[in-house]
């Protein structure tokens, strides 16, 4: 972290733009839902911005009252207008200098991190991207925050679901419900058969990770109330194997869950899409193909390597 | 058991519709309370939690304002006048491409891409002007709809899958090569267990689902080009 660049900078930054889409909202008058979903932002804002000096139970209690907002139907986007004409003028005049900022953000994430972290570097990414975007656009200041804005409510509430359920499994952490799905698990199936025990461990990562949205969370537990007792000290698997294709298939769960929401239900509202479940759909024969082989090669040779 | 009452919330209220958002935090709560916190205890947890949690979204919100602004300067009209150009193009080979690209740079330990930086301002638009072009190639297909544009049912297969060749890249190769994320929580979970297991061996048999992968993103991309060129429908 170099000349006090730290990543709560960039909280900081993206809670001032949040704040800036509800003032935006706030003083739309032909805004379908201009109060609640003003109130949705202003209350993201400052949990963004500020999390870190706020008491966390304060934060807590402004999650649920966001969770109540959007459970009554109060958070709704606009439609936006739609200037076709103009974007054909812009991509006539700009050609393919329009490529080079968002060329820019990921040549500046990947170099910046050796640097910074990650998301540090990211982060000063978006920004010259911004910056760069500006000057070829010879736009006004503000038009980033407007347009950025207009697809942040296109998002809407699904912004804050990928913390809500990192947030969800973290209690169930805390409350030990991994635990009971292992011991369930390995009653249920019949696990003393050696291939049994492969299928039951590979089909127990995918519908974890299922139920939770993260094969990490279902790793740990399934590995130590499946995976250990049965396939290595019962029947004496291969641990490597074993590790690396279980996690594969636990990522075939996270391609079929909906609470893997910035992987399945961010980009249906990216891309507008209508169903919910559109982008499941399309990555289903996708996690089938690839479970199925998960569980034939560690049937294969966990135990003979 | 009653812990596992949380799972059962989210199991109910997504099998139901209900919105998602509403239904995490209500099993969040529960699980909590029946956890035997009191709710003051579970919502303090939530709001720690949610605040640790932050860094998830801060890429896909710091990455808005640079997209809409070249959006709304022509960004997607420009990409999909690219693609006109280029005649080997259909979307299910951009898709692999960029599914194989995506896996490559991964192995590396670099994130290329995500759905708000690459997949809505360009590899959409990219894989839909493909697929536009090879529409309007058909003679009753252009005359059908107006100007070759795609129906709407087409135009969602092709976007879901353009996210999906961002999700499959990105999940599969992630634990070959260089030591990140996935590779050290299986390490070191081992390490815990005192089961003994090199990073050699956990990257070796990560290899051969990375290679199935891809034949599976060739399967899968070749069936979406085969039903564009039937005009969207389903086989």
């Amino acid at each position: 972290m170099s000349g006090g660049l730290t990543l709560e900078l960039f909280f900081i930054v993206s809670g001032g733009f949040i704040g800036l889409v509800a003032i935006h909202v706030g003083l739309n008058p032909g805004h379908p839902r201009r109060w609640g979903s003003a109130a949705f932002w202003l209350m993201l804002a400052v949990v963004m911005g500020a999390g870190k000096h706020l008491p966390h139970e304060l934060t807590g209690w402004l999650v649920l009252a966001m969770g109540a907002l959007v459970a009554m139907r109060q958070v709704a986007h606009p439609v936006f207008a739609d200037d076709s004409a103009k974007r054909e003028i812009g991509a006539g005049q700009l050609g393919n200098r329009l490529l080079a900022p968002i060329l820019l953000v990921p040549a500046v994430a990947i170099f910046g991190s050796f640097v910074a972290g990650p998301q540090v570097a990211l982060g000063i990414g978006c920004l010259m991207g911004v910056a760069a975007a500006l000057w070829l656009t010879r736009d006004a200041p503000p038009a980033p925050a407007k347009e950025g804005g207009r697809l942040l409510e296109l998002l809407g509430e699904t912004v804050i679901l990928p913390q809500s359920l990192a947030a969800l499994g973290g209690i169930f952490a805390v409350a030990g419900a991994g635990e009971e799905v292992a011991k369930l698990v390995a009653a249920v199936l019949p696990v003393a058969n050696p291939l049994a025990a492969v299928v039951a461990y590979c089909a127990g990562m995918a519908l974890f990770t299922i139920l939770l949205g993260n094969a990490f969370a279902a790793f740990p537990v399934m590995t130590l109330g499946v995976g250990l007792p049965f396939i290595v000290e019962a029947h004496g698997g291969n641990p490597a194997v074993m590790g690396a294709l279980g996690m594969l298939s636990g990522y075939c769960g996270t391609l079929v869950t909906p609470m893997a929401a910035n992987f399945n239900i961010v980009p249906v509202r990216l891309l507008e899409l209508k169903s919910d479940y559109a982008v499941i759909r399309a990555q289903a024969p996708f996690a089938a193909a690839i479970w199925i082989f998960n569980v034939v090669v560690m049937a294969v040779c966990v135990y003979r390597f | 058991m009653i812990k596992l009452i949380g799972i059962l919330l989210v199991a109910v209220g997504f099998g139901f519709r209900m919105n998602a958002l509403v239904v995490v935090l209500m099993a969040g709560i529960a699980t909590g309370l029946a956890a035997g916190m009191d709710l003051r205890e579970v919502v303090t947890l939530l709001g720690k939690l949610f605040v640790d949690n932050r860094g998830l979204v801060l890429p896909i919100v710091l990455m808005l304002p640079v997209v809409g602004l070249l959006e709304k300067h022509g960004l997607r009209e420009r990409v999909a006048t690219l693609m006109r150009q280029a005649a080997a193009a259909t979307a299910g080979r951009i898709f692999w491409v960029y599914q194989a690209l995506r896996g490559g740079l991964s192995v590396l330990g670099i994130s290329l891409g995500s759905h708000a930086g690459m997949v809505r301002p360009l590899l959409a638009p990219m894989a839909e002007s493909a697929a536009n072009d090879k529409l309007a190639g058909l003679p009753a297909e252009a005359a059908a709809s107006e100007r070759g544009e795609l129906k709407d049912q087409a135009r969602e297969t092709i976007r879901a899958h353009a996210a999906a060749s961002e999700n499959v890249g990105n999940f599969f190769s992630d634990d070959i090569l260089v030591a990140v994320g996935a590779l050290l929580l299986i390490k070191g979970f081992f390490d815990a267990a005192e089961v003994p297991v090199t990073l050699g061996a956990i990257q070796l048999w990560s290899l051969p689902t990375a290679a199935w992968v891809l034949l599976v993103g060739w399967w899968r991309y070749r069936a979406l080009d085969r039903r564009l060129a039937l005009g969207g429908k389903r086989k």
